[in-house]
């Protein structure tokens, strides 16, 4: 519908943002000019009681600020932390969960690891589902999914009379390698639904049909918990869009980055976790396509945390399995496993509010506690007296209480030098100018070490990559990761405080069905993975039909490994089906990938391929490649204040400029500070930031050649 | 440049962090390349910078602590062999020597010298267990160090850049599954080169011509941070003794810590001797874990280098089993290494009764077995397995203790349809035992019960090393005992819990892995938690 509008809507923790876009028009208003459209947005806070009142709310402001009527909106896209706040938060349905007797401690005993070494006092997570709500049914499938023990029809009849009894509102199911065979999970859900027609119910064989029972049950545990809360939720948020003229179809943004009906969100709600931050890097990968940027990183930066993601061929970065709700420190294993194709990245406690203190060894440490919105950095003068990022970026000029974007918070540099003074400074005998740039430093080299370790995580070199800068805080600190990770090249879009709902209006419709099928290219059963590449191509098409008629686009992987390693690396499959010839054809991506993975492929093992999946997505309408403008008129810079400059370890006198101030090609030099109410982008004395037509900001260094790596 | 003394300490807490960071980045892509299901399951790996004296700068936080102090001794071993005038750019040097490296041949330590320009700053090292070296194959039935494998003494892998082919060679022929092995140890290799051109950068970055200033500045936060924690710990002796089940008689594990100003030294004086079999460990690994014990409890925070190990010795006489000599044989040196951080904890527990947990399950157990065919002209082929299973562990002074996991190895368990895929074993059941933790106000954690047989047409022969089955977890402050493990075949026939022996082809394995120790008075269990335990069934 040409002129139509489009809606994104972000809800997370602290604010539900909304992005409205007119497509096919190119008027700027106020965030700059946008190839896809225009767009304007807001911030209002996030009802956490109906989430769906923000969203509403936000919406009629933005309708009738600029005037325009629900029912010429052609898509409204949604993305919601509610399903991983329900998580976290234990605000899930009564659910009980039935495995094969004899595996019923499966999400208790976990890994059997300690993912802190050195803490006597660790408290592994709590199972989302408690013993006693973990009931066991006799029947067992081998690995190839037969039969060893049939399913026990008297014995599921007594747990079901057991859940009935005991009113539970929601079943997760998972039976030993269902992956491979989902014939007993189907049937007991069969009875189930017989005895209690109205009860949710989530089997794994759906759900997350891949191997290893930890993961799986765990996936079908969490989507049968959050399953009642999400199917009302979309179904009263649905309605009352409806009943406000709204009458286009809704959308939910997975977090594989993707567009799914609210039909298939509400049976896979788990898909549903972490689709906020996945809007961020859709954001960054639309930035990337448009400017043809192979190899991008996305970082965003807000209050508690920074999120780093790789972008490779306009695509983000994807894994099959995630953790959620970690208990400790951002700490790998202490949350809870969800195996669900996912946008990888990497979160760490580096955000504005992330509070500094100082260890026993005398090191500065950032976070992972955050001062959050309440009481805030010191600078708020909230009733926060311990010091953040924010207060170190104030103290340091990056921030001044005159250009501070949010307009209802007086920053005080007294309070912000007061709590840096008494947590750090004191204790390491340093002024407080000194101690904020430690602290700066320090979270800095946090977040560049973050991005190092992801970017070895998934075979990559980041020499090469371009930075996409978005987020509240991330515009502040990344020059100094650019210099730090010796990239050449920033980009700073606009919007960059509503990236990811900006990112839901990017995304395409898309689903990957991922299914674990155990074989060996010495023995390679290329009859079953045929049939199970249909099935999959099949399952996810039928998913995104729901949503488009598009031209749709078909990508097919395989994790592989050799026979003894226990880490599988995705290899891409071409198009066709596989013959007699395709082992040694797999054998041969799977070395060329291993190679490009880890530097060295070894010789004459055999290979194991262990889960298949399918994506299948719509083709987007990629924009023309914008020409970047490198250089150009060199603005005249009104005001200035001396700013901390690490390029060269000492403050100085540095440029003030309103980004809206600038036209397509101004140029600023460094150093200088570029404010607009939502961020500011600090430029060190060797690097120029130039305007382009899209009102992103190119930031490089001045007169430097390419770092050699 | 022109510094200020505050500038100079940011540049080197960031210079701290990348070195940290760095370590990371190498142990990562270690476990992600290695065979051995220790190092991807266990975290049986480490990796180290050193200074030029072959002192540790900084070390991976990895998932075992058995190469806490045994990698960061090894690197002068490395200096003195092969000789300060024979150290070249582009030279690559590796041992497997059990005592010069981590104390059993199994582990592969690669070291790296770090040059700039002509001058030699320090090393990288790296260690990680391989799948095979040689020898009978992994298991304690050697009765000297020559049947357990090739061992490689300090030599050059590389010199000036040229790999040591005749050394290729010899191990090739001398291991199973030689392109495994000898894929380990050019990953390690290639993982110090990593480490190597990493610091060579960050020393470019912050302008510094070596590592001695940053080493220093390291060594010296760490000392005196490491010294006021030990001030937790009064000035003294304290004593403790340990009866374990041992490989064919009971075994004492005696301990006596003397705690100064300077530091906590540990003798082993009173331990029982050596063994025949291959389960004698040599003091370096012993220490390794004394050194965990006293970390964990003292300073958790502190990172491991040479100014945090420094303060903890070890001292026994030789002949008693945490003492093995050359050629005594060690290859499952883990076993009774893992008992001696709960032995020298229980020594200090008095001076610190708010710290130290009960006795924990302890010593893992490993599921170490070949499947072979049932029929021997069924043609079905052998499998060898491994799967990792922890007991549980001791309570803690004012918390349960951990259900079914591992303390104070830092191992993993396998996922049972992973394993079954690999192998022709069926796991029938792996879930938490009931009433298996030692009652106390706070609880032991439970151990669990696991129950294995092959599949059609096969059965298998394992190796058991299971403890705790005679002597069980000790309680503390009151608490009482874990309940003690039990192994025995679906029909009710006891099985050994040492030795090899074959599970036949219709039974089924039962392992009842062993619970921790409760802490304090059971009287004085909070009634909600009590109340919790039966509702949860994991008291009835």
């Amino acid at each position: 519908m040409p002129g139509g509008y489009r809606i994104g809507a972000d809800v997370g923790g602290t604010f539900t943002d909304i992005v409205l876009e007119r497509a096919l028009e190119r008027v700027v208003e106020g965030v700059g000019e946008n190839p896809g459209g225009t767009f304007a947005s807001t911030k209002v806070l996030t009802t956490h009681g109906g989430p769906e009142q923000g969203i509403l709310a936000g919406i009629e402001q933005l309708a009738s600020e600029h005037g325009v009527d629900l029912a010429d909106v052609e898509q409204i896209i949604h993305g919601t932390t509610l399903a991983t706040n329900a998580l976290i938060e234990r605000r899930g349905a009564k659910t009980a969960l039935v495995t094969t007797k004899g595996f019923r401690d499966v999400i208790e005993t976990r890994t059997e690891g300690r993912f802190e070494q050195y803490d006597l006092n660790i408290v592994l997570p709590t199972p989302l589902i408690e013993r006693k709500d973990r009931l066991v049914v006799s029947e067992r499938l081998s690995a190839v999914g037969e039969v060893l023990i049939p399913f026990d029809e008297a014995g599921a009849r007594d747990v079901i009379e057991t859940i009935a009894a005991e009113g539970y509102e929601s079943v997760g199911i998972g039976f030993m390698h269902s992956y491979r065979n989902g014939a007993h999970e189907q049937r007991f859900r069969e009875m189930l639904l017989e005895r209690l027609p109205d009860i949710s119910v989530s089997i794994s064989s759906e759900v997350s049909p891949q191997m290893r029972e930890f993961e799986r049950f765990n996936t079908v545990a969490a989507n049968a918990y959050v399953q009642p809360l999400m199917a009302s939720y979309l179904l009263r948020l649905k309605d009352e869009l409806q009943a406000r003229g709204a009458t286009c179809p809704l959308y939910l943004i997975h977090s594989g980055g993707g567009l799914v009906s609210v039909e298939t969100a509400a049976a896979f709600p788990v898909r549903l976790v972490e689709s906020g931050p996945a809007g961020g890097a859709i954001f960054a990968a639309d930035l990337a396509a448009r400017y043809g940027r192979q190899q991008v990183l996305s970082y965003d930066m807000g209050g508690t945390t920074a999120k780093i993601a790789l972008i490779e061929d306009y695509t983000p970065q994807t894994a099959k399995t995630f953790e959620v709700a970690r208990t400790t420190r951002f700490k790998k294993g202490s949350g809870m496993p969800i195996s669900i194709p996912v946008i990888e990245m990497i979160e760490i406690g580096a955000g504005g509010g992330s509070i500094a203190s100082v260890d026993a060894l005398g090191q500065i440490r950032i976070g992972p506690h955050s001062a959050g919105s309440e009481p805030g950095p010191a600078a708020y003068d909230l009733g926060g007296t311990e010091p953040t990022v924010t207060d170190a970026n104030l103290e340091l000029g990056r921030l001044h209480p005159d250009t501070f974007g949010a307009k209802d918070i007086n920053l005080s540099p007294e309070k912000a030098a007061e709590a840096i003074r008494e947590s750090v400074g004191a204790r390491l005998s340093m002024d407080d100018h000194t101690a904020a740039i430690g602290i700066a430093e320090v979270v800095d080299e946090n977040m560049t070490n973050a991005a190092r370790v992801h970017a070895v995580e998934n075979g990559k070199d980041l020499a090469g990559f371009s930075m996409v800068a978005f987020g509240g805080g991330a515009p502040l600190h990344a020059t100094r990761l650019m210099d730090k990770l010796g990239l050449d090249e920033l980009f700073v879009p606009p919007g960059a405080g509503v990236g990811s709902a900006i990112g839901f209006l990017r995304a395409p419709f898309a689903y990957e069905a991922v299914r674990s099928l155990y074989t060996r290219t010495d023995q390679f059963d290329f009859v079953a993975v045929n049939e199970l590449l249909d099935d999959l191509a099949r399952e996810a098409e039928s998913f995104v039909r729901q949503g488009t008629d598009a031209e749709l686009v078909v990508e097919r992987q395989v994790s592989m490994r050799y026979k003894g390693q226990g880490w599988e690396i995705p290899v891409d499959l071409a198009p066709g089906a596989f013959d007699e010839f395709a082992a040694e054809a797999l054998a041969g991506i799977f070395t060329k990938a291993y190679e490009q993975f880890f530097g060295r492929a070894i010789d004459d093992l055999p290979i194991e391929a262990v889960s298949w999946s399918v994506r299948v997505a719509s083709v987007l309408d990629r924009p023309d490649v914008l020409q970047l403008t490198t250089t150009g008129d060199i603005v005249s810079v009104p005001t200035s204040r001396p700013i901390f400059d690490p390029v060269t370890g000492a403050d100085a006198e540095s440029g003030i400029v309103e980004r809206s101030s600038l036209g397509r090609g101004d140029a600023v030099h460094g150093p200088a500070v570029i404010v607009e109410e939502q961020t500011t982008t600090v430029l060190g004395s060797h690097h120029v930031a130039v305007m382009q037509s899209d009102g992103t900001l190119l930031v490089t260094r001045a007169g430097s050649d390419r770092k050699e790596h | 440049m022109g510094q200020t003394t505050s500038q100079r300490e940011v540049h080197y807490q960031i210079m701290w962090n990348r070195l940290i960071s760095v370590l990371e980045e190498q142990a990562l892509t270690l476990v992600r390349t290695a065979f051995s299901t220790s190092v991807r399951e266990a975290g049986d790996l480490s990796a180290g910078v050193f200074d030029r004296e072959g002192r540790m700068v900084a070390q991976a936080v990895t998932g075992t602590p058995g190469h806490v102090n045994t990698m960061a001794a090894a690197v002068p071993h490395f200096i003195n062999d092969i000789g300060p005038e024979r150290i070249y750019p582009g030279d690559v040097y590796l041992t497997n020597d059990p005592w010069k490296g981590t104390g059993h041949l199994h582990d592969i330590t690669v070291t790296t010298p770090v040059f700039v320009g002509e001058e030699l700053i320090g090393f990288f090292a790296s260690t990680a267990h391989v799948v095979d070296v040689g020898g009978r194959g992994y298991g304690p039935d050697a009765n000297e160090v020559y049947e357990e494998g090739i061992r490689i003494p300090i030599m050059k892998w590389a010199e000036r850049g040229d790999l040591n082919r005749d050394l290729v060679n010899i191990l090739r022929n001398n291991v199973r599954e030689s392109d495994q092995v000898v894929g380990d140890i050019h990953g390690l290799a290639a993982s110090n080169e990593t480490g190597r051109r990493r610091l060579l950068d960050m020393l470019e970055e912050f302008g510094l011509d070596d590592l001695d200033d940053l080493a220093e500045f390291i060594f010296d936060r760490t000392r005196t941070a490491t010294l006021a924690a030990l001030e937790a710990v009064p000035n003294g002796s304290y004593a403790n003794t340990m009866q374990v089940d041992g490989y064919n008689d009971t075994i004492t594990l005696a301990a006596e810590l003397t705690v100064t100003d300077e530091g906590i030294h540990a003798d082993f004086t009173g331990t029982s001797p050596l063994s025949r079999f291959g389960v004698n460990v040599p003091i370096t690994y012993a220490q390794a874990y004394f050194t965990y014990g006293m970390l964990v409890a003292l300073a958790p925070e502190l990172p491991n280098n040479y100014a945090s190990l420094f303060p903890f010795t070890v001292s026994a006489p030789p002949g008693v089993i945490l003492n093995a000599q050359d050629p005594d044989p060690v290859s499952v040196r883990h076993v009774f290494g893992h008992f001696v951080t709960d032995l020298c904890m229980g020594a200090i527990a008095p001076a610190l009764p708010h710290v130290i947990p009960a006795e924990g399950a302890g010593a893992l157990w490993n599921f170490q077995a070949s499947a072979r065919a049932a029929e021997p002209d069924s043609q079905l082929p052998p499998v060898e397995l491994l799967m990792f299973n922890s007991g549980g562990t001791g309570a803690r002074p004012a918390i349960d203790g951990l259900t079914a996991t591992a303390f104070p190895s830092g191992v993993m368990t396998m996922s049972a349809e992973a394993t079954e895929q690999v192998g022709p074993i069926v796991i029938w059941r792996k879930e938490i035992r009931e009433n298996s933790g030692g009652d106390g106000e706070y609880r032991g954690g439970l151990g669990q019960v696991i129950e294995i047989g092959p599949v059609d047409g096969y059965m298998f022969e394992f190796s058991a090393m299971f403890d705790r089955v005679d002597n069980p977890a000790r309680g503390r402050a009151g608490g009482g005992d874990g309940a003690p493990g039990r192994v025995y075949l679906d029909d009710g026939t006891p099985f050994p819990t040492k030795g090899k022996k074959a599970v036949p082809a219709d039974r089924r394995l039962i392992l009842e892995l062993p619970g921790g120790g409760g802490f304090g008075n059971p009287s004085d269990r909070d009634p909600a938690a009590s109340e919790n335990d039966r509702k949860q069934g994991y008291v009835s």
